[in-house]
């Protein structure tokens, strides 16, 4: 992390101290750490240039008002009941999952510390980010659709399952950064402990947790195979998330690419410019509000 | 992502009872009803991961009772005579992993080097940024791409390659096919996906090596090279190990990209330039018109992509752990 000493005068330190066989090693190191950065940046610079120039021509007005077209390989129609379902469907997870995630957090560093309750919890949590989110949707196949049926709402809590163990581990994160000067002020006034926590730990980490919620609802809105197995396949809106199939914008994607039709894949393109636009926005409001935050705290 | 997990040495919080001295005790009550709600929702974790264990094993039986061990060691899955077994997709899952680990690990080890150590300090958090957004393009999108613009205009070069290298022995072996959509492919776009993983956990490793360690090797006459070979790489070998597993298990669980792009065709084979097929890609290719045995079956392959992910992670989280610990000096 330390610039030690300015490039410039390390690289005359190293041409009149060091050997040439030492230099060009070093040298090489570096071509290799950059060229990697490199490597990493054309892909994403491809993807998303791709998703813009040929998912922009798609979008109009019709594309977020009219349902999704009867013919999938001709063009025309809209695809606004795939953008209200993974709204719709991101929302419902996120009311399961927040409050649930942040009560979690809470008793993992306000009450558990280093118990072996909260030991355990914080292994599972850890465990659970990596189960892959197909699993998560076999789950709530098994345990949801078979019984009540292709809905919304089994998307919901797939992906819901998939947000709780990021939410946990960030606010758990968040809360640790609360100097225990607050807490112990609070408990001055005679604020009971669970006070505090309401009003003044919660507050004081409001928005680090803000941000973790954010990355982890931008993370699941973009989810395509917990939704295949559990929300079925509709063309026309549906609000209801508890009653009858919906589509989303990632499934409408998945299932457009596998078509050889022109018109099928430029609507998979102009989901795809869609979608992205919707995380990216998540994603860049979530840094802007950490940072936000990291700033007040260092003033 | 979090890696380096826990400082248990400042936890729990709050500075003890001592405010239940001076309240009477319908306070006291609110505060362990208040206790409680919040082991309760920390104890779903472990109900959901119990869940998933049960129920998915549960639709799974028929398929395991039938196969028996044969589900992971028969390489014949023909769905309409009732045969399935695994082996093809699990290799499938495994090669197209492991060509993702080559290709994305140096790449990642260098961005996260770069950033850390070698990048102009302006340069830091844009590299930081670029990896965020990387890792937020949901996985679809990269199938999409892959599918339509990589698979399409790759194929030549595989071409080239395995016409290059045919009669040449162990290259030949492995380079070898002329299929757009492939291990090769698939294992392509799994590298994009989890380089951001892989390179954001490791940085967060290389950033606890203390400046002391560095100075030092400064302070010896060492270049920047040897100064990363002698005190950041050996400090950080175990968190770098463990990120990498986590980017294996990530590679190992994902669905859509790949099963856009490996091209459905299970079969066991050396040459990375022809079609395959892994767990995930074909339980999302064949759920919607699988029924009774057959869909246990691929739930079946749900069940094993768990358990193997599980192990995957929770060993990984034992290699951070361990250095999480010595970093500490505990």
């Amino acid at each position: 992390m330390t610039d030690l000493i300015s490039p410039d005068v390390e690289r005359l330190l190293l041409d009149a101290t060091t050997s040439r066989s030492r230099r060009i090693k070093n040298r090489l190191a570096s071509v290799w750490m950059l060229g990697a950065l490199l490597v990493a940046v054309v892909p994403l610079a491809l993807v998303i240039g791709y998703v813009l120039f040929k998912g922009i021509g798609q979008i109009s007005v019709a594309w977020f008002t009219e349902d999704l077209p009867t013919i999938t390989r001709k063009a025309g129609g809209g695809m606004g009941p795939a953008i209200v379902g993974t709204l719709l469907i991101t929302l419902g997870a996120a009311v399961m999952a927040i409050p649930l995630g942040i009560l979690g957090a809470i008793y993992l560093h306000e009450y558990g510390g280093k118990g072996r309750t909260a030991r355990l919890i914080r292994l599972m949590a850890d465990v659970m980010t990596g189960v892959p989110s197909i699993v998560m949707g076999l789950f709530v196949y098994t345990v949801w659709t078979l019984t009540f049926g292709l809905n919304g709402f089994g998307g919901s809590l797939a992906l819901g399952c998939l947000m709780l163990p990021i939410i946990i581990r960030t606010t758990e994160e968040m809360l640790r950064l609360v100097p225990d000067e607050l807490r112990q002020a609070s408990y001055a006034l005679g604020n009971r402990k669970w006070r505090t926590i309401m009003t003044v730990v919660l507050p004081a980490s409001f928005g680090g947790i803000t941000s973790g919620v954010m990355i982890a609802i931008a993370r699941a809105a973009g989810e395509t195979a917990p939704l295949v197995f559990t929300i079925g396949a509709a063309r026309n809106l549906n609000l209801n998330i508890f009653e009858g199939p919906m589509t989303a914008l990632s499934v409408q994607i998945f299932g457009n690419a596998q078509t050889p039709f022109e018109a099928a894949q430029s609507r998979a393109w102009g989901a795809a410019l869609t979608l992205v636009a919707i995380v990216f926005a998540m994603t860049i409001l979530a840094r802007v509000v950490s940072s936000r935050v990291a700033r007040r705290h260092a003033a | 992502m979090t890696l380096l997990t826990h400082d248990d040495s400042v936890a729990p919080a709050g500075g003890g009872d001592a405010s239940s001295l001076l309240e009477p005790t319908s306070g006291r009550r609110g505060d362990s009803a208040f206790k409680v709600v919040a082991l309760v929702a920390g104890l779903v974790v472990l109900a959901i991961l119990g869940l998933i264990a049960v129920s998915t094993t549960k639709e799974a039986w028929p398929a395991f009772k039938q196969e028996g061990l044969g589900f992971v060691t028969s390489s014949t899955w023909i769905p309409a005579e009732g045969k399935f077994g695994a082996l093809a997709f699990i290799y499938g899952t495994v090669l197209s992993s492991l060509i993702a680990l080559v290709l994305a690990v140096p790449v990642s080890l260098g961005i996260a080097l770069y950033a850390n150590e070698a990048a102009p300090r302006r340069l830091r958090k844009p590299v930081v940024y670029v990896m965020d957004l990387l890792a937020a393009i949901p996985s679809v999108v990269y199938g999409l791409w892959g599918i339509i613009v990589l698979a399409p205009a790759i194929q030549p070069v595989y071409k080239a390659i395995s016409g290059a290298v045919e009669d040449i022995p162990v290259l030949g072996w492995f380079f070898n096919g002329e299929s757009g959509r492939s291990y090769m492919t698939a294992g392509i776009i799994l590298a994009i996906m989890i380089t951001p993983i892989v390179t954001s956990l490791s940085r967060e490793v290389i950033a606890t090596v203390p400046s002391a360690q560095r100075e030092a090797a400064y302070g010896m006459g060492a270049t920047r090279w040897e100064m990363i070979r002698a005190a950041v790489l050996p400090w950080s070998r175990g968190g770098i190990v463990g990120s990498v597993m986590l980017g294996l298990g990530r590679a190992m669980g994902e669905t859509i990209a790949v099963a856009l792009v490996i091209g459905s065709q299970p079969q066991i084979t050396t040459h990375l330039f022809e079609a395959g097929d892994s767990m995930a890609a074909v339980i999302v290719n064949q759920f919607g018109e699988a029924s009774g045995i057959h869909r246990s079956a691929l739930i079946g392959l749900g069940v094993v992509l768990f358990g193997v992910t599980i192990i995957v992670n929770v060993s990984a989280r034992g290699i951070v752990g361990r250095f999480d610990r010595r970093s500490q000096g505990a």
